[in-house]
């Protein structure tokens, strides 16, 4: 980070509910609330870790503030510019300074188009250079993302999961974006392989000053990677600190309990497990009050009947919650 | 000591495919005792399932184990007809996988799988499984089990599923529990549980575990000994603490140093160079020579036998026989 904390994208109070039909007329009965106020500044040249578990909303943010889906509520501030409420004519412009790295390679890209064309296509999109230039920067991404002139001509399935993910990468950062969502991008890889990508993903930050949102459940991913960490749980912001504040002194119980989940690779390090009751409510039905309060240790009455208010208790670490 | 249960003699697993007859595993020695739980770790074609489908009888159709023998308390299981290994499986050996949506009948309710295998192996009338089944659940700490046995598998989350799959493993007390991934499909939380509940039963049933992961914090919560595969082959076999604290062989090492540490902020991330290699891909020597930094020249030309690092740990690796001359060396000097 270059010493000064300048905002690139500021997230105001984004909503993005689903609507749940049923009965004869199709009526809206419900809403699943996927994302349900989250509100946080992203920095110029962090990169911000959005843990939690699956269905927790946190797929669903990276989408949302890249304008993939939209937005049901919350105003998104790109460097200056309130973004929410544009078409996707007037949002082209914003497309090529965000970008997004997809879990499952191998679903993003199409088998039937070869490396080369892939990456051309991004080219033909956002720039005017000519199919000579094209090549000559298809190629210099590949070998940027560690492969080689010979995998031009391509098809996706040619290549193992690990390779797959790097064009996926070389994709995300042909166009020169300043910042991009990392959604999952190592969990379908085998570890030997995560651990290159991770590299690359950091080299590539260092070089063009990237910003990211990484988005994943790992925690052990998420601490080597992330400055700051946001902690998730049925679309709502629970936790939010710089790394190492929050995994060496976690203060929501949530957070307590997700860390101390974490099977450790270290024989013989009996630790006191918090061991969570239950499972994870369904978010189109969601606890009144504190959304955790079904499963925490510490709840008390009024947990279930207000929701807890986010409020930060020391510089840079913010909460919600009402006994901590 | 007690007894090994079961053990696997230089098997070898083999695919018929297009492209000719791949073997899948590599000639596996390996054995559980009573009450062990061993832990199989490798990355994805390693051959650490195909071991477990092996061992089962649950291959695909072209595969077969085409070398080596499997004993389960003095039966070669090799040599069990279909019928026999029916009886065996379900009764005394147990399997649990991965993704219990598809390995549970979505069109039956929970309770009439669970009942199954009670009517079938124990001969249970169906008052008595259900009654069994109602306990079962109980035990594998689902709530309301009574009326969970009316639901169908939909209607239960991930987790739930997994301790119904448990609790069918567990219906005629096995005295072998094979999981294959049990928890790899899981949320953290919820991974936890399950790791807990296996730590339970395993104490209280006195049944050995083979559990088939790739994840080293599981390994290390739950194995006694762990077995690293690599391309099909065992390349190191060892307690669970000589394995984490003293790993001989560099795949091993390179495996436990690219698992980014939670409690550690400073970790080095330093990973394994190159891809895993395809089962169709010729390589001579050790296996695992083109992606190894410490490659010698005979790496490359002559596969290396298993070295004893102490006695009950082995690892495949060039890199040990000197280390192994001295070591015997000392050894028999202490006893002359």
């Amino acid at each position: 980070m270059a010493g000064s904390a300048q905002v690139l994208y500021s997230v105001k109070g984004v909503k993005k509910y689903y609507p749940v039909k049923g009965g004869i007329l199709r009526r809206i009965k419900n809403h699943v609330k996927a994302v349900d106020g989250i509100s946080v500044d992203i920095l110029k040249g962090e990169t911000l870790g959005v843990v939690g578990e699956s269905g927790c909303g946190k797929s669903t943010l990276g989408r949302t503030i890249l304008g993939l889906e939209q937005l049901t509520e919350g105003n998104l501030v790109y460097n200056g510019t309130n973004i929410s409420g544009y078409s996707k004519k007037e949002l082209k412009p914003f497309k090529k300074e965000m970008q997004m790295i997809f879990q499952d390679p191998y679903a993003s890209l199409n088998p039937k188009q070869t490396v080369g064309e892939a990456l051309e296509e991004v080219f033909i999109i956002h720039t005017n250079l000519s199919g000579k230039e094209r090549r000559e920067n298809a190629i210099r991404l590949l070998k940027e993302v560690g492969l080689t002139e010979e995998h031009f001509d391509r098809y996706p399935h040619e290549f193992s999961g690990g390779q797959r993910q790097r064009i996926g990468i070389a994709r995300a950062i042909a166009i020169n974006p300043s910042f991009i969502v990392c959604d999952e991008p190592v969990s379908a890889l085998d570890v030997s392989v995560q651990a290159q990508v991770i590299k690359l993903l950091q080299d590539l930050q260092k070089k063009h000053e990237l910003t990211y949102l990484f988005v994943s459940h790992d925690l052990g991913v998420v601490r080597h990677l992330c400055n700051r960490v946001l902690v998730m749980y049925l679309g709502q912001m629970v936790e939010l600190a710089p790394v190492d504040r929050l995994y060496e002194n976690p203060v929501h119980p949530y957070t307590e309990a997700l860390l101390s989940s974490i099977p450790r690779p270290v024989v013989g390090a009996k630790r006191d497990r918090i061991r969570l009751q239950g499972d994870l409510p369904s978010p189109a039905n969601p606890p009144t009050g504190c959304p955790f309060h079904t499963r925490c240790p510490i709840a008390k009455d009024h947990c279930a009947a207000e929701r807890p208010e986010w409020r930060e208790i020391e510089e840079g670490h913010y909460i919600a919650c009402h006994e901590r | 000591m007690s007894e090994s249960i079961l053990s696997v003699n230089s098997m070898v697993t083999a695919f018929k495919t297009k492209d000719g007859l791949l073997p899948a595993v590599r000639g596996a020695s390996f054995s559980v005792k009573k009450g062990e739980t061993l832990c199989i770790v490798g990355e994805s074609g390693c051959g650490k399932s195909i071991t477990a489908l092996s061992i089962m009888g649950l291959l695909p159709s072209n595969g077969k184990v085409t070398e080596g023998s499997i004993t389960f308390e003095n039966k070669n299981l090799l040599s069990l007809k279909q019928e026999e290994l029916r009886k065996l499986r379900g009764n005394d050996i147990s399997m649990i996988f991965q993704e219990p949506m598809t390995a549970l009948n979505p069109v039956f309710t929970v309770g009439y799988q669970i009942r199954e295998p009670l009517m079938i192996h124990q001969k249970l009338s169906k008052k008595e499984a259900h009654q069994k089944g109602i306990e079962l659940l109980k035990r594998v700490g689902i709530p309301a089990p009574a009326s969970r046995m009316n639901q169908y598998p939909h209607e239960l989350s991930g987790g739930m599923r997994q301790r119904v799959m448990i609790a069918i493993a567990l219906s005629c007390n096995p005295k072998l529990l094979v999981a294959d991934e049990p928890t790899t499909a899981l949320d953290v939380t919820i991974q936890a549980q399950i790791i807990d509940l296996l730590n339970d039963l395993k104490r209280d049933f006195n049944m050995s575990l083979i559990m088939i992961t790739h994840d080293m914090g599981v390994v290390a919560e739950i194995a006694d000994r762990v077995i690293v595969m690599y391309a099909g082959e065992i390349i190191e076999n060892g307690t669970v603490s000589e394995i984490f604290n003293n790993p001989q062989h560099p795949y091993t090492r390179g495996l436990l140093s690219s698992v980014p540490n939670v409690d550690d902020p400073d970790f080095h991330l330093n990973p394994i160079a190159g891809t895993l290699p395809l089962l169709s891909e010729k390589i001579s020597g050790c296996r695992f020579h083109p992606r190894c930094p410490h490659a010698m020249e005979k790496c490359r030309s002559v596969s290396p036998d298993a070295f004893q690092a102490a006695p009950t740990h082995s690892a495949r690796c060039w890199l040990m026989e000197d280390e192994e001359v001295r070591q015997h060396g000392g050894q028999r000097a202490s006893t002359v």
